[in-house]
């Protein structure tokens, strides 16, 4: 192999280098020792027992909602709206969970289904105002993040406020027949690691070997010579949302049921955006998606270990992901960057 | 009510520029958090605003300038560029400014225009505020004058409609689309600090969130005109007052609620300029005022709007 030819291969890792040295000098600016920083990051991550399943545990609703995107990207969407739907699936569990009474199994059961449908319902309403309202699925879907996230604080400070007086950090704790059952005290719940296998396996099956996969990348390829080859756009794109808009729900309710106890302020904590980043950086590499949706979990939980041992602000991680993600987008393809002349390298 | 819609009508009119050009620079909530920040440290460290403006408006014209290189020398998307810059410019913002939060900082003094303020009921509302708010009033009808009433601005929106016919007039699309992409994105960024200096004053972490996606609304609500652009800005400001009122008149609803107007407005202004239902509604008017009824609520993009121009 030629030279030209190592620097291809090799060249994905440039970016990548390029976003950890951008990291690295913001650290040095700030007086911080990268080597030290490093060290609590992982030391954050992997610490113990039960971080690392703080790390599992985040990851999750992190990949239930990454793969949601999966469906919409393939569909040529912007879910941007993600963020709302992961709220509404918190808050439909929410209320099932302070509301009813019934066997636990029986309630998580409900919880699920509510925060699908809850997730669905406000994906479902980006979309028709998409396909009926002409409004961009960008900007419709920011506006109906605010308002769920507007409608938690309000519900957190009215309604649903604690007894004991509203403190706008979170409703009381869920009785404990609603929460899922977790492992070992920590954050993580088997459980709705079962649930994301089998969405995840799902998406991987309708993308890859159904009619209806086929049918969304006709539709993310080309709009109008989708339309003409006979597929409704309108409906693909109303299933497409409504599919991604039930798993971050599902994501909503996990993060309620097992992440906290009780439905809380900031109860996304940007899962939402963050899935967004997953599937930008893994562009239509399905396979890619859970280790990118892992290392960010790692990184995220990481900087907040690192905020506390440093006083650092806890930003760094999403700075690290978003600049990664930058300069993969920007960077990545070595052939769009006609650095050496316009020749096209043959492959 | 109009210092509120200042910044807005700043940023409004910096990204219609961009936009007739051709060009989507989705990046303006993080540019104006990023830009915010830095005018409000420069500003505090040289105890001047002017360099604070200065600085903001460098960072608002280097985010855009990577949203058009990433765009037009490396052919990637603009929402997704501009998207990932949105989320880093907030988190770099809250980064950078963590030991700059919340102390006092240089102000631009209130300064009411001698004769006008007099002028009862509009006097006090337009002419009895700062010199930027001046600055913007001027800012805006240039910039609706330069789009439509000279040649350069002729060829800013001819490369963003059909920007394969000014090729052939010999227009260097690129070249327009870079200038204009980093013109505008320094306004953006002005538009930042502007917030820091005026209306909101100080910097806190996610000081202007949610101004950049308003922003980027009312272009489109606007219709890519600058003038239309400022009243929307104006009745976005307005939403802050109506707040403050409501919240008056009904006393037994949670404040929080009141925070939706600008979300559920947002909704709404886009619904009824592209939706087919105010073109339903227009058919039942008399056909004498239809016309003028269709141009004031129904807005098209400008052509090549997102669309790379180039040899492939």
């Amino acid at each position: 192999m030629n030279l030209r030819g190592w620097i291809a291969r090799a060249w994905p890792a440039v970016p990548i280098l390029a976003a950890l040295l951008f990291t690295t000098i913001l650290l040095v600016m700030f007086g911080a020792s990268p080597i030290e920083s490093l060290e609590a990051m992982i030391r954050g991550a992997f610490g113990d027992q039960s971080k690392t399943l703080s790390v599992i545990a985040f990851w999750i609703p992190l990949l239930l909602s990454s793969t949601g995107l999966l469906v919409t990207f393939t569909a040529g969407l912007w879910n941007i709206g993600i963020e709302g739907q992961i709220v509404m699936g918190a808050i439909a569990a929410s209320w099932v969970a302070l509301n009813l009474e019934a066997p636990s199994f029986i309630l998580i059961a409900l919880e699920i289904i509510a925060a699908m449908a809850a997730g669905g319902l406000w994906a479902g309403l980006t979309a028709v105002l998409k396909t009926r309202g002409r409004v961009h699925e960008i900007f419709g879907g920011l506006a109906l993040n605010n308002i769920a996230i507007i409608f938690t604080n309000y519900l957190i400070s009215g309604p649903w406020q604690p007894p004991e007086g509203g403190t706008f950090r979170g409703t009381q704790p869920f009785q404990a027949a609603a929460l899922l059952p977790r492992y070992a005290n920590s954050r993580f719940s088997p459980l709705s690691l079962v649930l994301l296998v089998i969405a995840f396996a799902m998406v991987v099956v309708a993308l890859r070997g159904t009619f209806w996969g086929l049918k969304l990348k006709a539709l993310g390829k080309n709009l109008r010579s989708a339309f003409l080859l006979g597929v409704s756009s309108e409906r693909e794109v109303i299933l497409a949302m409504l599919f991604c808009g039930a798993l971050a729900g599902m994501g909503g309710a996990v993060r309620v049921l097992s992440w906290f106890d009780s439905l809380r302020q900031s109860i996304s904590g940007g899962i939402g955006f963050l899935a967004l980043l997953v599937v930008m950086l893994a562009s239509y590499r399905i396979l890619w998606v859970p280790l990118i949706a892992f290392f960010f979990s790692v990184v995220l939980n990481g900087s907040i270990t690192l905020q506390l041992r440093t006083q650092l602000h806890s930003s760094l991680g999403g700075i690290l992901t978003g600049v990664m993600v930058l300069f993969v987008l920007l960077f990545g393809d070595a052939n769009k960057l006609r650095i050496f002349g316009k020749k096209k390298s043959h492959e | 009510m109009i210092l509120q819609a200042t910044p807005l009508m700043i940023a409004v009119t910096g990204e219609t520029i961009t936009e007739r050009s051709g060009i989507v620079n989705l990046s303006l909530d993080g540019s104006m958090l990023m830009a915010a920040m830095t005018g409000f440290v420069v500003g505090l460290k040289t105890d001047s605003v002017w360099l604070g403006f200065l600085a903001a408006a460098a960072v608002g014209a280097l985010f855009a300038l990577i949203v058009a290189f990433g765009s037009i020398r490396l052919r990637q998307s603009q929402v997704a560029i501009g998207f990932v810059l949105t989320l880093l410019g907030d988190d770099l913002s809250a980064f950078l400014g963590q030991n700059y939060t919340r102390i006092p900082g240089p102000v631009i003094k209130r300064m009411g225009i001698p004769v006008l303020e007099e002028i009862p009921f509009v006097g006090p509302i337009f002419f009895d505020q700062d010199i930027t708010v001046y600055l913007t009033y001027l800012l805006v009808a240039l910039t609706w004058f330069f789009l439509f009433k000279t040649q350069a601005g002729l060829k800013v929106r001819a490369v963003g409609e059909r920007p394969e016919a000014a090729f052939a007039r010999g227009v260097n699309v690129d070249y327009v689309r870079y200038l204009y992409a980093i013109i505008g994105g320094a306004l953006v960024g002005i538009s930042g600090v502007v917030y820091s200096f005026n209306v909101k004053l100080g910097w806190s972490e996610g000081h202007t969130r949610g101004f950049g996606w308003i922003a980027l609304a009312i272009v489109i609500f606007g219709g890519w005109s600058p003038i239309r652009g400022a009243l929307g800005a104006i009745l976005f400001g307005a939403t802050k007052a109506l707040a403050t009122y409501l919240q008056r008149a009904f006393p037994q609803v949670s404040v929080v609620a009141f925070n939706a107007i600008p979300w559920v407005l947002m909704i709404a202004v886009l619904l009824m300029v592209s939706s087919n239902f105010t073109e339903r509604l227009v058919i039942y008017m008399p056909r004498r005022i239809q016309r003028p009824i269709r141009r004031l609520l129904r807005v098209g993009p400008p052509m090549a709007l997102g669309i790379s121009f180039g040899d492939d």
